[in-house]
C-alpha cells in the first residue's frame, strides 16, 4: 500500500512538472508582457531594458529552471499588472473561488442526488421524464447564456439578486466569507446555480443510471423476490452501491468546477481565480496565467490522490489489486 | 419518455449494418423523441449546408453588408439595401437569418470535423494502450485522466494559446477555424480511448487471439474486425454526444473571444456581440442566435440520448 | 509597523463609525470597465490611473470639466520675464495631507523629480524640464532646456505626494517592475486631494473618504462622503449593475443602451465629446505589406490608395449606426478644444465609392489587394464595430481587409513597433496643442520622438518645423508653423480620421455628473442634486 501510495506521489510530481512546462511555455509565446508594464509614451530603450532585466531575453530552459526553482519556494513572481507577489493576488482570490465551487458543488451533489435517485425509482413517471428531459435542455445550455438570463431575470427586471460581484464580505483571519452577510448570501445565489447547472444533471443523470445498473442486479431482484419494502431496497441497498461511482466522479468534478468557475466567474464579475486567469489573459500577465495553471493542476493532483485515499477505503479489495500495474 | 419496446435479442455479433437495420431503427420509429429531435438536426443541418444558397445574404462577406442596415428589427425593411430582415440584422446591418445559417454552418463544421480529430486519436490511442499495453498503456492512460480532469474548456484554451504563439500573426486568422478544430479535438479524446481500451483488453483475452498468437499470426487484423463493431455503438454514443458538447465549446470560446474571426461569426460570437444589447432592446441579435445554438445542441444531445438508452438495452 | 497599521485601522474604523453616526454618509458607488494599473501616481501613464489619482492626489494645475486649466495646488504660475527657460509656480498655502503633514515646495520638488525618475512613466511629459528647485516655502522654479512656452500644460497629471510619508514607507523610488518587491504606493496613497484612501483591492473595489481638512472643502459642490470604485469589465453587467441600483455611476456606458436608459426611471445620462480622435494608420514605411497578396511593393506607399480609403469610409453611418449619434465624424486628428484646430481641416473626406475605385485602379490595383486591418476591442467606444464596419466599407472598393481584434495589452506595442500595416488608434490630447500630435504620430521615429508612428512616415524637412515648436516663444508664429504642418500632413492621407468620440456617464438621477473631456472627471466637482 505504501508502494501504491509512493507511485502515486512520484506520478502526481511528473503531472505537476508536466503541467508546469505548458504553463511556463504557453506563456511564454503569447502577446508581449512589456506592454502591460510600460505606458503609452514609453521608449523602445524603456523596452529593452526592461526585457533584459525580466530575463526575456535569456534562452527557454534557463527561463523554465528559474521559473521551476522559483516556483517550488512559492516564489511565483510579481504580477507584471499589478506589480505585486502573485501568491499574494491567488492568495486573495482564492476563498471567493473555493467558496463559490464547494457551494456549487453541494448544491449539484445534493440535488443530483436527489432527482437523480427519484427519475431512477420513477423512471416512468411523468414528472421524472420532464426532469430528465429538463436536464437535457440544461447540458445543451452553454453555462455563459444561463448566467446571462438569470441576470436578465432576477437583477434586470424583479430586481432581487445583484448582478456582479461578492457583496459585503467578513474577514475571518486571511479567509474571506460572503456567508456570513445578507448581501454576501444574495450575491452568491445566482453563481452558484449558475456553477452547479452542468455538474448538477451530470450527477443527477449518473445516479440515475448507476442506480438502475444495479437495481437491474441478481442481487436487488433476490432481495425483492424475498419482500424487502422498496424503500429499503433503494436507499440501503441500491443507493448505497451507487455510491462507489458517484463520490469519484463528484471529487473529479470538484477540480473542474474550480477551473470551469472561469465563465461563470466572468459573466458574474466574481472577484476570484477564474476573473483573475481571464483579466490576466487579456493583458498577458505571464506569472498569474502560469500560477493559475499549475494551481489547477495541483487541485487535480491533490483531489486524484485523496479519490485514490478514498477507494481504497471504501473498497478493501482494491489495495491488493492497486499494487500491481494497472493493466 | 420512451415508447417500451419487447426486450430486444442480443445483437447479431459483426455486421453493423443488420444491427442498424433492425433493433436501432425500430427504436427509432418508436420513439417520437427521437424522431423529433432527429428531423430537427437534419433540418438544422441541411438547411447550414445549403447556407451559400439560401441565405438572402454571404454572412460572411463584410462588403456584402450595409451598414445603414443596422439594427433593422425582424420582418422589416432594412434602411440601406431595401430588403426585408426575416430576424432582424445586427449591428453590422448583417441579416441575422443569414448569420444563424452560416454562423451554424461553422459550428457544424467546427464540431463535427473536432469530433472526427478526438475519435481518430482516441481510438488509435485506445487500440494502442489495450493491445501493447505496459508503460505505454500507463502513460497513455494517465494523460486521458488529466484530460479528463480538466475541463474541456481550459484544455481548449491552453492549447488554442500554444497555436497562438506557434503561428504567426499575420495568418492567425486563416488558421483559426483549424486551431478551434485541434483545440476542442484534443480537449474530448479520453472518453473514447477508455472505452475502446477496455473493450481491447477483453478481446485481448479470448481464445482467437492467443490461438493466433500461437500459430504466429499477427492477431490485430482479426481483432480489429471482431472489436471495432462491438466499440462502434459506444463511440457513436460518445462521438453523438461529445458532438454537443463540441458546438458548445466552441460557442464558449468564442463568447470568450478567443474563436473565429469577428466577421465570420460563428453562434457564439452573434452571442457575444447580441448580449451588448441585452438592455438596448435589440433582442433580436443575441435571442435568436442563442436559440439556434440551444436547439442545435439539444437535438443533437437528445439523439444521443435516445442512442445510448438504444444500444444499452439493459436501461430501460 | 504592524502596530502602526492596525492603529491606523483602528483610527479608520473609529472615523468611519463617528461619521455614520453623525451626518448622513452619501455613497457614490462607481463602475467602469478597467482599474487602475497602480495606486502609484507616476508609474503609469494612462487615464484609468489619473482618474484615481485625481481623488487622492492633486496635481500643481488641473482641467475641470469643461477642459479650462485652473490652478490647483499652484495659485499662480509664470515664465520669469528675464529667463523665458524658467517657469515659477506660487503654491498654495495652508494645504494639508491627509496624514496632517503640510504642503511645501518641498513635496513638489521631491514629486516632480520623483516623476523624472527612469522607471516613472510619466517622465515623458517632462523630458523638457532640466531641475526643479524650492524657492521658499510655498515658491517652485522649473527650469527647462530651453524656452518651454507651454509646459504648465504638461503638468495636469502630475500629482504631488508627501515627501515625508514617501520617505517613512520607502517609496521614494516609483514602483519598479524590474524589483521582486512590492512598492508601499502601489496600494496605499497620501495625497491632498479630496478623498483619502480607505482600503485597495486592484481589479475589486477601492474605498474613499471625504477628506474633512481638504483645502477647497468649501468650493465642493456635493456632500459625497465616500467613493467606492469598482471595475466591472462586462457591458452588460455595468449595465445591469446600474439599473438596478447596485451602482450610482457607470463611466463607460455603451452607446446602444443610452436610449434605452434615457426611458428608465431613476438614471440619468450624460454625454459629451472627449478630446479623443479615433483613425486608421496606414503603413507607408515598409517595402512590401506583410498581410498582402501584393508581392514587391506597398499599397499603401501610393498616396492615391491612401486617398482611396479616406474616401471609401462612410463616415456618417459609422456615426448614425455604429456609434448611434455619439460621435462627431472628423478630418483631422484634433478635437476642437485643441490649439491647431481648424473646422476646414476637420471637413471629412468626401464619401465617394466610383472616385475611390478609380483611384485605387489608377494607383494600379483595378482588382484592390488584400491586408490586415489590426484593432482593439477594449479601448475606444464600439471600437471593434468600427473596424467591422470599415472592413466592410473598404471592401466595396476592392481591399479585401482581414479584421483582427485584441486587447490594446497586444496592440500598442505592436504599433510602437510597427508591426501593423494598417491599424486603427484613438489619441488623447492631454496638453490641448497639436505638437502633442505631431511629435508622436507624424515625426520620423526616434527613441524619444514619434514613439506612436506606426506607420513608417517620415519626412525630415517636417520633423525640423515640429521640433521648433518647442522651443518658439512667439505663439503667432508658432502657431502659424502648427497651420502649415497641418496643411502638410492633411495632404499625406497616412492616416484616416473617423470621428471625435463621445463619451457617455450614466447614474442614478440624484446625481448629475457633467462628462469630462479628458474623461478623468474630478468628483470635487460634481454638483449635488439632492435638495
Amino acid at each position: 500500500m505504501i508502494a501504491y501510495l509512493l507511485r502515486s506521489l512520484v506520478q502526481a510530481a511528473l503531472v505537476m512538472l508536466a503541467v508546469a512546462f505548458i504553463a511556463f511555455s504557453m506563456f511564454r509565446f503569447v502577446g508581449d508582457p512589456i506592454a502591460s508594464i510600460v505606458g503609452q509614451d514609453a521608449t523602445l530603450k524603456d523596452r529593452q531594458e526592461l526585457s533584459r532585466a525580466l530575463g526575456l531575453d535569456d534562452p527557454m530552459p534557463v527561463q523554465f529552471a528559474r521559473f521551476l526553482a522559483n516556483a517550488a519556494q512559492g516564489d511565483l513572481g510579481l504580477s507584471y499588472r499589478q506589480g505585486r507577489p502573485v501568491a499574494a493576488l491567488l492568495g486573495e482570490r482564492l476563498p471567493a473561488t473555493i467558496e463559490l465551487a464547494l457551494l456549487s458543488a453541494l448544491l449539484a451533489l445534493v440535488v443530483g442526488l436527489t432527482l437523480g435517485v427519484y427519475t431512477a425509482i420513477r423512471r416512468n413517471g411523468l414528472l421524472a421524464n420532464v426532469i430528465m428531459s429538463a436536464s437535457l435542455v440544461g447540458v445543451s445550455l452553454p453555462t455563459f447564456l444561463i448566467g446571462i438570463g438569470l441576470i436578465y431575470i432576477f437583477s434586470v427586471e424583479l430586481r432581487w439578486l445583484p448582478s456582479f460581484g461578492r457583496g459585503d464580505v467578513v474577514r475571518l483571519g486571511w479567509w474571506t466569507t460572503g456567508l456570513l452577510t445578507e448581501s454576501g448570501r444574495k450575491s452568491l445565489v445566482m453563481p452558484v446555480v449558475t456553477l452547479a447547472f452542468f455538474q448538477l444533471t451530470l450527477i443527477m443523470r449518473l445516479v440515475r443510471s448507476e442506480m438502475l445498473e444495479v437495481m437491474r442486479t441478481e442481487y436487488v431482484r433476490f432481495a425483492r423476490a424475498r419482500g424487502i419494502p422498496d424503500r429499503v431496497i433503494h436507499f440501503r441497498h441500491a443507493l448505497r452501491n451507487t455510491m462507489v461511482p458517484v463520490v469519484t466522479i463528484t471529487g473529479l468534478q470538484l477540480g473542474s468546477v474550480i477551473a470551469f468557475a472561469i465563465v461563470t466567474e466572468t459573466v458574474f464579475n466574481w472577484p476570484g481565480l477564474g476573473a483573475l486567469f481571464v483579466q490576466s489573459v487579456q493583458v498577458v500577465d505571464v506569472p498569474v496565467m502560469a500560477a493559475y495553471l499549475m494551481f489547477v493542476g495541483l487541485v487535480f493532483v491533490v483531489v486524484n490522490l485523496l479519490t485514490d485515499l478514498v477507494y481504497l477505503m471504501l473498497d478493501p479489495r482494491l489495495r491488493s489489486a492497486s499494487a500491481a500495474p494497472a493493466r | 419518455m420512451h415508447a417500451p419496446v419487447p426486450a430486444p435479442a442480443a445483437p447479431p455479433k459483426g455486421r453493423l449494418a443488420r444491427f442498424l437495420d433492425s433493433d436501432l431503427f425500430y427504436s427509432f420509429r418508436t420513439s417520437p423523441m427521437a424522431i423529433l429531435a432527429g428531423t430537427v438536426a437534419a433540418l438544422m443541418t441541411l438547411a447550414a449546408l445549403l447556407a451559400g444558397l439560401l441565405a438572402p445574404q454571404n454572412a460572411f462577406d463584410p462588403a456584402a453588408l450595409n451598414l445603414m442596415d443596422g439594427y433593422t428589427k425582424p420582418l422589416e425593411q432594412g434602411l440601406g439595401s431595401q430588403g426585408l430582415f426575416v430576424l432582424g440584422a445586427d449591428a453590422q446591418g448583417r441579416d441575422i437569418l443569414s448569420a444563424i445559417l452560416f454562423g451554424s454552418r461553422l459550428s457544424l463544421v467546427v464540431g463535427v470535423a473536432s469530433v472526427a480529430f478526438s475519435l481518430v486519436l482516441g481510438v488509435g490511442l485506445g487500440l494502442l494502450a489495450g493491445y501493447v499495453g505496459g508503460r505505454i498503456e500507463a502513460l497513455i492512460m494517465r494523460i486521458a485522466d488529466i484530460q479528463l480532469s480538466f475541463p474541456a474548456i481550459l484544455i481548449a484554451l491552453l492549447v488554442f494559446g500554444v497555436a497562438r504563439g506557434l503561428i504567426p500573426p499575420h495568418r492567425h486568422e486563416e488558421m483559426a477555424v483549424v486551431v478551434l478544430i485541434i483545440a476542442i479535438g484534443l480537449s474530448n479524446w479520453a472518453q473514447y480511448a477508455r472505452t475502446v481500451r477496455a473493450s481491447t483488453l477483453v478481446e485481448k483475452n479470448k481464445d482467437y487471439v492467443q490461438a493466433a498468437r500461437l500459430l504466429g499470426i499477427s492477431p490485430l487484423p482479426v481483432m480489429l474486425k471482431h472489436l471495432l463493431p462491438n466499440v462502434a455503438g459506444p463511440v457513436l454514443v460518445i462521438a453523438t454526444i461529445n458532438l454537443a458538447l463540441a458546438i458548445i465549446e466552441e460557442a464558449t470560446l468564442s463568447y470568450l473571444g478567443v474563436g473565429v474571426p469577428a466577421t465570420q461569426p460563428s453562434l457564439g460570437t452573434l452571442i457575444r456581440f447580441g448580449q451588448q444589447y441585452l438592455f438596448s432592446g435589440e433582442w433580436w441579435i443575441l435571442l435568436f442566435p442563442a436559440l439556434a445554438l440551444v436547439l442545435l445542441a439539444l437535438s443533437i444531445n437528445l439523439l444521443g440520448d435516445w442512442l445510448r438508452d438504444a444500444l444499452n438495452p439493459k436501461l430501460r | 509597523m504592524s502596530t502602526k497599521r492596525f492603529a491606523l485601522a483602528a483610527l479608520l474604523a473609529g472615523a468611519t463609525f463617528l461619521t455614520a453616526v453623525s451626518v448622513e454618509a452619501r455613497t457614490l458607488r462607481w463602475a467602469r470597465s478597467q482599474d487602475a494599473t497602480t495606486l502609484d501616481p507616476h508609474s503609469g501613464n494612462t487615464g484609468p490611473n489619473h482618474v484615481m489619482g485625481h481623488n487622492i492626489y492633486e496635481p500643481l494645475v488641473l482641467r475641470a470639466f469643461d477642459g479650462k486649466l485652473q490652478g490647483a495646488l499652484a495659485t499662480e504660475w509664470r515664465v520669469l520675464p528675464d529667463d523665458p527657460s524658467t517657469w515659477e509656480f506660487k503654491l498654495r498655502p495652508n494645504v494639508k495631507f491627509h496624514n496632517g503633514n503640510a504642503f511645501t515646495a518641498d513635496d513638489v520638488v521631491f514629486s516632480l523629480k520623483r516623476a523624472m525618475q527612469p522607471a516613472a512613466d510619466m517622465k515623458s511629459l517632462l523630458v523638457s524640464v532640466e531641475d526643479v528647485t524650492k524657492v521658499d516655502d510655498l515658491t517652485v522654479r522649473i527650469k527647462t532646456k530651453g524656452p518651454n512656452a507651454l509646459l504648465v500644460n504638461n503638468l495636469t497629471n502630475m500629482f504631488i505626494m508627501d515627501k515625508e510619508w514617501s520617505e517613512q514607507n520607502n517609496a521614494t523610488q516609483v514602483q519598479d517592475l524590474k524589483s521582486k518587491t512590492e512598492n508601499f504606493a502601489t496600494r496605499n496613497a497620501m495625497g491632498t486631494g479630496p478623498f483619502q484612501l480607505v482600503s485597495r483591492e486592484p481589479d475589486q473595489r477601492t474605498v474613499m473618504r471625504r477628506f474633512e481638512n481638504y483645502w477647497g472643502r468649501d468650493a465642493v459642490q456635493n456632500d459625497i462622503t465616500e467613493i467606492v470604485y469598482r471595475p466591472i469589465p462586462e457591458a452588460a453587467t455595468r449595465v445591469a449593475a446600474l439599473l438596478s441600483g447596485e451602482v450610482d455611476w457607470v463611466q463607460d456606458l455603451p452607446p446602444q443602451d443610452i436610449e434605452r436608459l434615457r426611458t428608465a426611471q431613476g438614471v440619468r445620462v450624460n454625454t459629451g465629446p472627449e478630446n479623443r480622435p479615433i483613425f486608421l494608420g496606414m503603413n507607408v514605411g515598409v517595402p512590401e505589406l506583410r498581410s498582402s497578396d501584393v508581392k514587391g511593393k506597398n499599397p499603401f506607399a501610393d498616396v492615391r490608395v491612401r486617398q482611396a480609403v479616406n474616401g471609401a469610409i462612410n463616415r456618417d453611418a459609422i456615426q448614425r449606426v455604429v456609434m448611434r449619434g455619439q460621435s462627431q465624424p472628423a478630418g483631422m486628428i484634433a478635437s476642437p478644444l485643441v490649439n491647431g484646430y481648424t473646422k476646414e481641416l476637420d471637413t471629412p473626406p468626401k464619401y465617394d465609392v466610383a472616385a475611390a475605385r478609380k483611384m485605387i485602379a489608377d494607383a494600379g490595383y483595378p482588382n484592390g489587394f488584400s491586408t490586415t486591418l489590426h484593432c482593439t476591442n477594449d479601448r475606444y467606444v464600439n471600437d471593434e464595430g468600427i473596424c467591422q464596419a470599415v472592413v466592410g466599407m473598404l471592401g466595396q472598393i476592392g481591399i479585401k481587409a482581414t479584421l483582427v481584434a485584441q486587447s490594446l495589452r497586444v496592440h500598442f506595442p505592436a504599433i510602437q513597433r510597427g508591426e501593423y500595416d494598417f491599424y486603427l488608434l484613438g489619441w488623447g490630447i492631454p496638453t490641448f496643442d497639436s505638437h502633442y500630435v505631431f511629435n508622436d504620430l507624424y515625426r520620423t521615429k526616434t527613441s524619444s520622438a514619434g514613439t506612436w508612428n506606426g506607420t513608417g512616415f517620415s519626412d525630415p524637412e517636417l520633423d525640423k518645423k515640429i521640433d521648433s515648436l518647442n522651443s518658439e516663444v512667439d505663439l503667432a508664429k508658432r502657431n502659424a508653423t502648427i497651420a502649415e504642418i497641418w496643411k502638410q500632413v492633411q495632404a499625406s492621407n497616412v492616416y484616416a480620421p473617423i470621428h471625435n468620440q463621445f463619451i457617455a456617464y450614466g447614474m442614478r438621477s440624484d446625481f448629475d455628473i457633467p462628462v469630462d473631456v479628458e474623461n478623468t472627471p474630478k468628483v470635487r466637482f460634481i454638483e449635488s442634486r439632492r435638495s
